[in-house]
């Protein structure tokens, strides 16, 4: 019982932590030079390493918003299992922090997916994207299969 | 560049009062030396009669003086301390008027639509009244140029605009000399209008002062702020949520005050049942 709890915080920690990385180091696009998005774009010149913010369009401020959102859901939805865990009933779901958890999944996917159609129309053709789009979009897994095991489960003892 | 506008209102009000705290008390010191010298006695009655509170501490501070001790031990702090207070505030209120120099103010930088208008401003402020002779004058670099170019000048209560330069027929002064304002609109805007432009004000005889520059930045349309959109959208989600709480906790709430009132009614029909049983018993 007690080591599937700690598998369960485990993994919904590591799904926390993935989302940190991804939001807030700005690395969603990298070329050979220059990394950009989504707060900051970076180039190395011969003049050395130069930092602008990121431009002010539509849709990267979107993606900044969802995962922000995300951050703050999956947060939530830890604090709520917590709460949980002491105050459920026996027998009972975790069916908020379940919730809350699938939801910050679904913000994470809008957020990567919004950034995967839209970056064309500022990105040139040479760059690929960074790691921290790829974390975004290993977060969004890990995250729905914790919002899952959290409405499956049931509290004993 | 000096003191402001109600400090220096203070400073002059101090400087006046203690002038003629000065004035005054130099004649009525004036007043009772010559009084008391033997020929002029017969001018101590009307100078006695000034029984003001300058002549009261007047006589106070020459009674003072008079008494032998004054010279020869330290004399009271009070006197001392006022004595030293009066010297230091006519020497520094002695001070000659500063000219200061004229402000002229504008904006910093002005954002506009392709083909639309804007309008520059320009005020300067002057110790000085307004006066008749003051001139505006405007001028333009365009970004990327060294030079300038004159694009507006007001003097002597005309206005002269550009006729032959890349703004002829798109200047005009809607601003009001006699209320400081300097201000030009420039009509159907361009790229090419993107660059500084340089407001320099004179208001005769103060002319030393620092032209002030406004940047213009034409766009084809208005960029969003970095962070509206970010921001906008958590506020909307993070409100939602608390909206949602809130409902839930308030249909919880009303259920159950329903339930309470519906249990309290039956609680008491049943009780009034039971009292009405008894009444037909009895």
């Amino acid at each position: 019982m007690l080591l599937l709890l700690l598998g369960i915080i485990l993994l919904h920690i590591a799904g926390l932590v993935l989302l940190f990385v991804s939001t807030i180091v700005s690395v969603w696009t990298s070329g050979e030079t220059s990394t950009a998005d989504l707060w900051i774009n970076c180039t190395t010149t011969n003049a050395g390493y130069h930092c602008d913010p990121a431009s002010a369009g539509e849709w990267i401020q979107a993606v900044q918003a969802l995962m922000i959102l995300s951050i703050i859901f999956s947060c939530l939805s830890l604090l709520l299992f917590f709460c949980q865990l002491f105050t459920l009933q026996k027998g009972g779901r975790f069916f908020l922090t379940g919730t809350f958890q699938i939801l910050a999944s679904l913000f994470v996917m809008s957020g990567a997916i919004i950034y995967t159609v839209m970056s064309p129309q500022w990105v040139p053709e040479t760059e690929a994207f960074g790691y921290s789009y790829i974390l975004a979009w290993v977060a969004f897994p890990l995250a729905l299969i914790s919002g899952l095991i959290y409405v499956i489960l049931r509290k004993r003892e | 560049m000096g003191r402001a506008g109600p400090m220096r209102g203070v400073w002059l009000g101090i400087n006046q009062g203690t002038v003629c705290f000065l004035l005054l008390s130099c004649f009525e010191a004036l007043c009772r030396v010559a009084s008391s010298i033997p020929p002029l006695h017969f001018l101590s009655p009307p100078c006695t009669r000034t029984r003001s509170r300058v002549g009261l501490f007047l006589d106070r501070l020459l009674s003072g003086l008079r008494h032998p001790s004054f010279w020869e031990l330290p004399a009271k702090p009070e006197t001392m301390l006022t004595l030293l207070a009066l010297a230091s505030v006519v020497l520094l209120g002695i001070v000659p008027e500063q000219s200061q120099a004229i402000v002229i103010y504008t904006g910093w930088e002005r954002h506009a639509l392709l083909g639309s208008d804007i309008r520059l401003s320009c005020s300067f402020f002057s110790w000085r009244w307004t006066s008749e002779d003051v001139t505006f004058s405007w001028t333009y670099r365009p970004d990327g140029s060294r030079d300038s170019i004159s694009i507006f000048h007001y003097t002597g209560g005309a206005a002269y605009v550009d006729n032959k330069g890349p703004f002829r027929d798109r200047v005009e002064f809607v601003g009001n000399p006699g209320r400081r304002d300097g201000s030009i609109l420039i009509k159907n805007l361009d790229f090419n209008d993107n660059g500084t432009f340089t407001c320099d004000a004179k208001n005769p005889p103060d002319i030393v002062g620092r032209p002030s520059s406004v940047r213009l930045l034409v766009f084809e349309k208005v960029p969003i702020q970095a962070g509206v959109i970010t921001g906008a959208i958590i506020g909307v989600v993070l409100g939602l949520l608390v909206l949602i709480v809130v409902i839930y906790y308030l249909m919880r709430f009303l259920v159950a005050r329903r339930v309470f009132s519906l249990s309290v009614s039956k609680h008491g029909k049943k009780k009034k049942e039971g009292s009405q049983q008894r009444q037909i018993k009895v």
